[in-house]
């Protein structure tokens, strides 16, 4: 799982029946360190985050189908958390 | 799952057995604010998007799971037609 930022939301009318009334946010990798890195992606969120939220985000297939209660959906990535705070350890 | 543009479209008489009846097109990603990123690719359509649509769109396993068969030869679809896209002033924690 990945730490990200959400920065904005999606609206698509047309779209696969496994998205059907779920919501789509944007996301913008953090590293540890809090600053933004990478291109943003699109997420599909499960714990209701919303803009300027930290979340954790799933990049797997396996597992989304699980969280989103959906047999075999073609969605991998998703918002499966929020974080209040982190704390690492970096070395040089 | 990434956006893209739909640049064109792909015809394949010969192909997969599984793959008939998919529509394929031609799609460049791109970035939220609509520049361009890497390479265009082809990609499985499940929503009948036309050129010049910006969509969105997943790699990898999880493409051939938007159709029914589940297990055709298919490394990236395009799942949505975006509408709008709404990114409220970034804020700074």
């Amino acid at each position: 799982m990945k730490l990200g930022r959400v920065i904005g939301s999606v609206w698509a009318t047309a779209k696969v029946d496994d998205l059907e009334s779920r919501k789509i946010l944007l996301v913008r990798p953090l590293a540890l360190d809090g600053t933004a890195e990478g291109e943003v992606y699109l997420a599909i969120d499960s714990v209701d985050a919303g803009s300027g939220d930290t979340v954790l985000v799933l990049d797997e297939g396996g597992s989304a189908g699980i969280v989103l209660e959906r047999e075999d959906p073609p969605i991998r990535t998703v918002i499966v958390g929020v974080v209040d705070t982190w704390s690492v350890e970096l070395r040089s | 799952m990434n956006f893209a543009r739909v640049i064109g479209t792909v015809w394949a008489t010969v192909k997969d057995p599984t793959l008939t009846g998919i529509r394929f097109v031609v799609i460049q990603p791109e970035d939220e604010a609509g520049a361009r990123r890497g390479a265009p690719l082809v990609a499985a359509d499940r929503v009948s998007a036309r050129e010049g649509d910006r969509v969105f769109f997943v790699r990898a396993r999880e493409a051939a799971k938007a159709f029914p068969t589940k297990f055709a030869p298919i490394d990236a679809a395009v799942l949505g037609i975006v509408d709008a896209i709404d990114v409220p002033a970034e804020r700074t924690p």
